[in-house]
């Protein structure tokens, strides 16, 4: 497969304060993007899966090894600008990453700032604000707008730059349970519809589930990565490092550990409900089990 | 409560001086306020009010909001005019001891008043029909010769345009942060000036701190989208003049050309 985006070795300390040594965030990172791919990045707090976001689009730059965005190397200051077209990245706080008064005009911003032309920068916003589904916003003000909808507008203004690879870094973080699902549902059609490559940060289990591949970090190294399927099904090494797994894997995990028939690898509350059905019918507990509860 | 402040009090609107180009409302209203101080006899001043009249009739603004506007110069103006009313040269209208009103005074009063009140009329047809991102994009363009002269245009320009970006988002964060210290007992509105202001400072320091949190986070956004000033950068909304604007133009000329002539032709009011 196609690597698009290349960390080989990464290592990172933010800058020494006087006298102290600079503690090291990241122990040598190496990990591959590819293209079209939704790839989660799992960690809690203190991981350094924030940090690893930012050496995505040489926001930070490795303090030792490298890292290669399309096979352009994010240490070559001249390439700056090119990188970040090309990999978007979005934060987690709405409110602060927008720059205008008028929501079309924010979207502009990117595209105003690489110098496209005028028809062709109101062409990539109207299709941007279409993508997110905001089009019908376009002239509103964005402080009286959900977060949800804010963040939206934050992936048009990336989106308008015409990007292969999105970094979101926790960017449901500062939401609502809805305006977090608007926003879920928003990049899975990207990835989906316009093949855009998705890297989602994330600390929620759950939203982790949804992609195509996991990467847990923990401490500044990578812990595990695979399939949501292969890297949920090692419960106890999650848990031995603080690290959840999304609450059905979890359910299905304990009903084991009692000694119930159950298969590995459940993600969702659908395949949950599906694997205990036969079980509680069998037992005669409990006739039906509704799967939207 | 603090939300309801509004700033920059535009009105969406269609009418013909919402459609003007926003660089030529500004030439035009600079110009008007340098002639009303042109206008210096009341022929003058009436070419003027006629001018003002039917500004304010095709802006499609409701005239209270004109009202309100004025409002707030009106102490200044009752101040000023009861000041000229009693310095002025010319015959005696009345006395009384000391106190002494001549006919000069009289008209020296109403031209400062009028004045006055035109100054703020002509500036608020331009705020009423422009809305603040017009306004902010024509000063970057009118602006740009400016550059010769080592002024940062685009920079002064991207900080208007951030700034009333974040002036509801900070409105909004104040008021979240007085109803804080207030859950936590603190008296905002009793006691002295000092002690007012004092109470000032808990709501001030998180204030500024979330302030500079906001700018850090937002200056790395803007570099995530490819800010790299404004070199190289080009705009998605672009002005452009139109017959509209040169008729504009001619009108107004022809209304300062009017002021002109009354200025030369009639004798001087003031004295």
């Amino acid at each position: 497969m196609d690597h698009y985006i290349k960390a080989e070795d990464v290592t990172f300390s933010y800058e020494a304060q006087e006298n102290e040594k600079a503690p090291e965030v990241l122990h040598g990172v190496s990990l591959n993007i590819h293209k079209g791919e939704f790839v989660a990045l799992l960690g809690h707090n203190g991981s350094g899966k924030s940090t690893m976001a930012k050496e995505f689009n040489a926001m930070l730059l490795p303090s030792g090894g490298k890292v290669y965005v399309d096979g352009l190397d994010t240490l070559d200051d001249a390439l700056k600008i090119e990188i970040r077209q090309r990999v978007g990245l979005v934060l987690q706080n709405p409110d602060n990453q927008l720059v205008a008064s008028i929501v079309e005009e924010d979207v502009a911003f990117g595209p105003e700032n690489l110098g496209v032309s005028p028809p062709e920068i109101r062409k990539r916003v109207d299709d941007a604000l279409k993508a997110v589904d905001m089009y019908d916003y376009r002239m509103h003000a964005p402080y009286k707008l959900s977060g949800g909808q804010k963040q939206r507008i934050a992936i048009a203004g990336i989106i308008a730059m015409q990007p292969d690879c999105i970094v979101l870094d926790e960017p449901t973080a500062m939401l609502d349970p809805r305006g977090r699902d608007e926003v879920l549902e928003t990049i899975h059609r990207l990835n989906r519809e316009k093949g855009i490559t998705i890297v989602l940060i994330t600390h929620y289990m759950d939203e982790a589930a949804g992609a195509d591949r996991v990467i847990v970090m923990d401490d500044g190294q990578i812990l595990t990565q695979g399939s949501p399927r292969q890297v949920f099904s090692q419960v106890e090494l999650l848990q031995a490092h603080q690290l959840d797994v999304p609450q059905s894997t979890e359910l299905i995990y304990r009903l084991k550990g009692e000694g119930v028939p159950l298969p590995d690898g459940i993600l969702n509350i659908e395949e949950c409900v599906s694997a205990l059905e036969p079980l509680l019918k069998q037992s005669g507990n409990i006739g039906e089990i509704d799967a939207s509860h | 409560m603090v939300r309801d402040i509004t700033l920059g009090q535009y009105f969406p609107g269609n009418s013909l001086i919402h459609r003007l180009d926003p660089r030529m409302k500004i030439l035009i209203t600079f110009a008007f306020i340098v002639f009303i101080f042109v206008a210096a006899n009341f022929q003058g001043l009436a070419v003027m009010l006629l001018l003002m009249a039917s500004v304010l009739l095709l802006s499609g603004v409701p005239l209270s909001q004109y009202l309100k506007s004025l409002k707030a110069v009106l102490f200044i103006v009752a101040f000023t005019f009861v000041l000229n009313l009693f310095y002025g040269g010319g015959t005696t209208v009345w006395s009384w001891r000391f106190m002494r009103i001549t006919d000069g005074g009289i008209s020296n009063a109403v031209f400062v008043a009028v004045r006055i009140f035109s100054l703020i009329l002509f500036s608020s047809v331009l705020t009423f029909t422009t809305s603040p991102t017009q306004l902010t994009d024509a000063l970057e363009r009118l602006m740009k010769p400016l550059k010769v002269l080592h002024v940062q245009v685009h920079e002064i320009a991207m900080m208007m345009t951030i700034a009333l970006r974040f002036v509801p988002t900070l409105l909004e964060e104040t008021d979240k942060i007085m109803n804080a210290q207030k859950a936590r007992g603190a008296d905002l509105e009793s006691g002295g000036f000092m002690q007012r202001v004092k109470s000032l400072i808990p709501i001030l320091i998180p204030l500024f701190v979330s302030s500079f949190r906001r700018a850090y986070d937002l200056a790395m956004a803007m570099e995530c989208r490819c800010y790299h000033g404004g070199e190289g950068r080009t705009k998605m909304k672009q002005l452009h003049m139109s017959g509209l604007d040169a008729a504009a133009a001619v009108v107004s000329g022809l209304f300062c050309v009017g002021v002109l002539f009354c200025a030369f032709h009639f004798p001087a009011a003031l004295r």
